[in-house]
């Protein structure tokens, strides 16, 4: 019986790297050149250990270690100590993300669309189709491990030795396989795909925040994370290998646990099922945009919640800041010095921009949105009754925006709240709302941006997603990496004048919006010229 | 020799009932239909047969092997094609049947070229630009292009065109000549007339009736058009008649199987000029038990 449930795995094996030979290399592609990027241009951009030692002051601070992890290398601040302390943790969420997208696509979202029922019905085993699955991408993420890890080591950049840079892509590679392990399980006990995949980034980003607090201030907290357990292995450092392998031993009591559930459950149900709906549409639900806000409501409030979360968690730690700055005198290459400021002002524009590019995230969902029920069909059916294409992608362009500023607005609501509580100072929640607000106009520009190609270049909608984490690295990262200055005014959010410690520029921001405003339009115009996707 | 053997199937989700003690069985070499109106249960019994959900009470066996336990043998001798056929966006219609012929084992080169002819399917094209009608076909293809003892079919045709339709009349009459079993889901009743040897009705999650349709047609109502010398008088007092229609002297009614004798024998009275009768279509056939359905439950 055991036998017979894992029966012609290996045809299906070969079968997902069929359907995923372009996904999967992208992903490793884009992966490495990351690293590998990053690890050649620090070894370039500092000279010698005073200067890297210079930057690593001014990585000491609460507000770096809540987003990038602990600080132990600080000490000795090598290249090696340095790439592990800025890039491990984004890199491995990246990792987290592939693997969360990969394991629910040939799982859930397969099962709900029929195909594992066509598959089911030919002499396979009833768990080799997540055997498969489980497989191929645990194999992506080995064959990334050690790429990775011979890669770095081959760089021959000083202080990234082999041993480290094995433990730098092992760190990679075995916190992708524990979230196989979190989507397997996910994907037997919801009923959706949406539900396999929201429940495993839910897990992601708690895991994320419990590392941020716990990194902060309780260290034990922080080893009821992955990601924080994973960068305890202190890579280029110390380079501990235990956490490794303890988070392997928890991937594997995971993916054991998802094998069994499987195991004992029909096809098509979960374990967590969903309830009945209502029988008449409400009195809301009358319109294109009530109808619209409908399809997305459950995602926009969980959006709502995290940026509300997100902004109390920055806020938490505007306090230890504020103490941490009274004790240490020094400057900080992330900040423009301006006379005239305290430091934690000075820490606000770039908070901002932080939880802006975060807020646009749910905006441009929304107007993806409009793309992906085009190509369901679903627009068909609004389109062939009496709703003009205006009025539809109005619906989607109007609740962007609201989004937007909601968002915006929810999450100075948390900055401010939080801060109120930890500060003994606190910052005037005008001089928030004004340093946050004035985030919009280049918000409304990605906006425009995902509009535009959704009227004009419908399969190239992804192009925005790319646009967005080149602005997001030039802008936050820019800096710290040194990029030139005109790398930065390509984004829109490199305009925008840092409030307050800059003065207002209503110039600057009218044009941004008129740009704006302009690429919505031609987005509306084209269209209601194009072909309707189906 | 039953092929498919279910006794006292029931599966529940939850509190809801979904198939109770359901008994069916088709022979070797017998085309079974399977009619119910949506959401009757047809398409869990077939899941059931197909081994992906565990019954709750009483057992199915297929080849005289438990559809559970034995799936993976069972599946070895069987084909499926589901009503709702969803493909790998991006592979093509060509690369999904070579796929499923190689994990069935056994299959035919010969027959698959075959097949695709007869279907007028474009196998290089990528599924996701296939409409339901070709997703069908291309689940058909490689069902028919195999080896298989039995057929699961779950309403086959419900993206096909006319032509087509016939292409795949035909291909389960060959697969019947060959000594091959069917198990037919169906909607489209005269579909079923012309194919099935025999039939099942499900309604509510139960079988209420089974067998020939010759035998079902006994049950039910037969199709009378009389026309007479004289007018016919006090039909309406009669048993076992209904929607009487009359237009100058040509009656059309219909009359209850056990009643046919008597009602031939008063109508003769009145000097026949023409008589026509048809035997009820499973439409009617389907009908008077849907309609009957309120009285059943006031009943229990």
């Amino acid at each position: 019986m055991l036998k017979q449930s894992f029966k012609q795995t290996g045809i299906l094996v070969r079968f997902i790297v069929r359907q995923d030979r372009v996904r999967i290399p992208i992903w490793i592609i884009s992966l490495l050149l990351i690293t590998f990027s990053t690890a050649i241009s620090f070894s370039g951009l500092y000279e010698n250990q005073q200067e890297r030692q210079a930057i690593a002051q001014t990585m000491l601070n609460p507000v770096m270690t809540a987003m990038v992890g602990p600080s132990e290398g600080l000490d000795n601040y090598t290249n090696g100590a340095m790439l592990a302390h800025q890039m491990l943790l984004f890199t491995a969420i990246a990792v987290a993300i592939m693997n969360i997208l990969l394991v629910a696509k040939h799982t859930r979202m397969e099962e709900e669309d029929g195909q594992v029922e066509l598959i089911q019905a030919f002499p396979v085993g009833r768990l080799s189709n997540l055997s498969a699955t489980v497989l191929v991408v645990c194999g992506t993420n080995v064959l990334l491990a050690f790429i990775i890890g011979f890669g770095l080591a081959a760089l021959r950049i000083e202080s990234l030795g082999l041993e480290g840079s094995l433990l730098y892509g092992a760190a990679l590679g075995i916190t992708g396989i524990f979230f196989v392990g979190i989507t397997a399980i996910f994907a037997q006990l919801s009923e959706s795909s949406r539900g396999t995949i929201g429940f495993s980034f839910a897990v992601l980003i708690l895991a994320y925040l419990i590392r941020a607090i716990g990194d902060i201030g309780n260290e034990t907290l922080s080893w009821f994370s992955p990601l924080g357990i994973v960068l305890s292995a202190e890579v280029y450092v110390y380079n501990y290998w235990t956490p490794i392998l303890l988070v392997g031993l928890l991937a594997l009591l995971l993916l054991v646990i998802a094998f069994f559930l499987n195991s004992i459950r029909d096809l098509g149900a979960g374990f967590l099922s969903s309830k009945p709906g209502k029988i008449h549409a409400s009195l809301f639900l009358q319109g294109p945009i009530s109808l619209a806000l409908r399809v997305q409501r459950t995602g926009l409030i969980a959006w709502a919640i995290g940026i509300l979360v997100l902004g109390a968690s920055y806020g938490s730690v505007l306090g230890d800041l504020e103490s941490f700055f009274k004790d240490v005198d020094m400057m900080d290459a992330l900040l423009t010095q301006v006379d005239g400021f305290s430091l934690i002002e000075q820490f606000i524009p770039m908070l901002m921009m932080v939880l802006a590019m975060f807020c646009t995230v749910p905006a441009l969902l929304i107007v993806f949105k409009l793309k992906g029920e085009e190509k369901k069909g679903h627009t068909e059916s609004l389109l062939t009754r009496a709703v003009s294409r205006t009025s539809v992608m109005g619906s989607y362009v109007i609740i962007s925006i609201v989004t937007s500023v909601v968002m915006l607005l929810l999450a100075v609501v948390g900055l401010w709240s939080a801060s109120v509580a930890v500060m003994d100072e606190a910052i005037p929640v005008r001089t928030l709302l004004e340093a946050a607000l004035v985030y919009l106009p280049a918000m409304w520009t990605m906006i425009g941006v995902a509009v535009l190609l959704t009227g004009f270049l419908p399969q190239f909608t992804g192009v925005t997603w790319l646009y967005y984490v080149y602005s997001f690295i030039v802008v936050y990262l820019g800096a710290l990496l040194q990029l030139p200055d005109w790398m930065g005014k390509l984004t829109p959010f490199g305009h925008i004048p840092q409030l307050p410690v800059e003065e207002m520029d209503f110039m600057t921001l009218s044009v941004i919006v008129i740009i704006a405003i302009t690429l919505i339009i031609l987005g509306f115009v084209t269209y209601n010229r194009r072909d309707i996707l189906g | 020799m039953s092929i498919v053997q279910t006794h006292n199937l029931t599966k529940k989700f939850g509190k809801f009932t979904a198939l109770d003690q359901v008994n069916l069985h088709v022979d070797e070499g017998e085309v079974y239909g399977f009619i119910g109106p949506n959401g009757s249960g047809k398409s869990t019994m077939i899941r059931l047969l197909l081994g992906m959900i565990k019954a709750t009470k009483g057992e199915a066996t297929i080849f005289g092997m438990d559809a559970w336990k034995d799936a993976v043998d069972i599946h070895k001798r069987i084909a499926y094609v589901p009503g709702d056929v969803n493909l790998w966006p991006n592979l093509t219609g060509g690369e999904v049947i070579d796929l499923f012929m190689k994990l069935r084992g056994a299959g035919n080169k010969n027959r698959r070229e075959e097949m695709i002819e007869k279907f007028k399917l474009d196998p290089s094209k990528k599924c996701r630009n296939y409409s339901k009608g070709n997703r069908q076909k291309v689940a058909l293809v490689a069902a028919f292009a195999s080896d298989a003892d039995l057929y699961i079919l779950d309403e086959p045709t419900s993206g096909l065109d006319p032509l087509m339709e016939r292409v795949f009349q035909e291909c389960v009459l060959d697969a019947k000549k060959d000594g091959k079993s069917i198990l037919l889901s169906s909607h489209i009743l005269s579909e079923v007339e012309k194919l099935c040897d025999r039939v099942g009705i499900i309604s509510e999650g139960k079988m209420i009736e089974t067998g020939t349709l010759s035998e079902l047609r006994h049950l039910t109502r037969t199709n009378l058009l009389v026309e007479t010398k004289l007018k016919v008088i006090g039909l309406q007092e009669l048993r076992g008649i209904s929607s009487i229609k009359e237009t100058g002297q040509v009656l059309s009614f219909q009359v209850d199987a056990e009643e046919l004798d008597m009602v031939i024998k008063y109508v003769s009275q009145f000097g026949i000029v023409r008589l026509e009768s048809a035997p009820p279509t499973l439409e009617d056939l389907f009908i008077s038990h849907y309609e009957v359905k309120p009285n059943v439950k006031t009943v229990i």
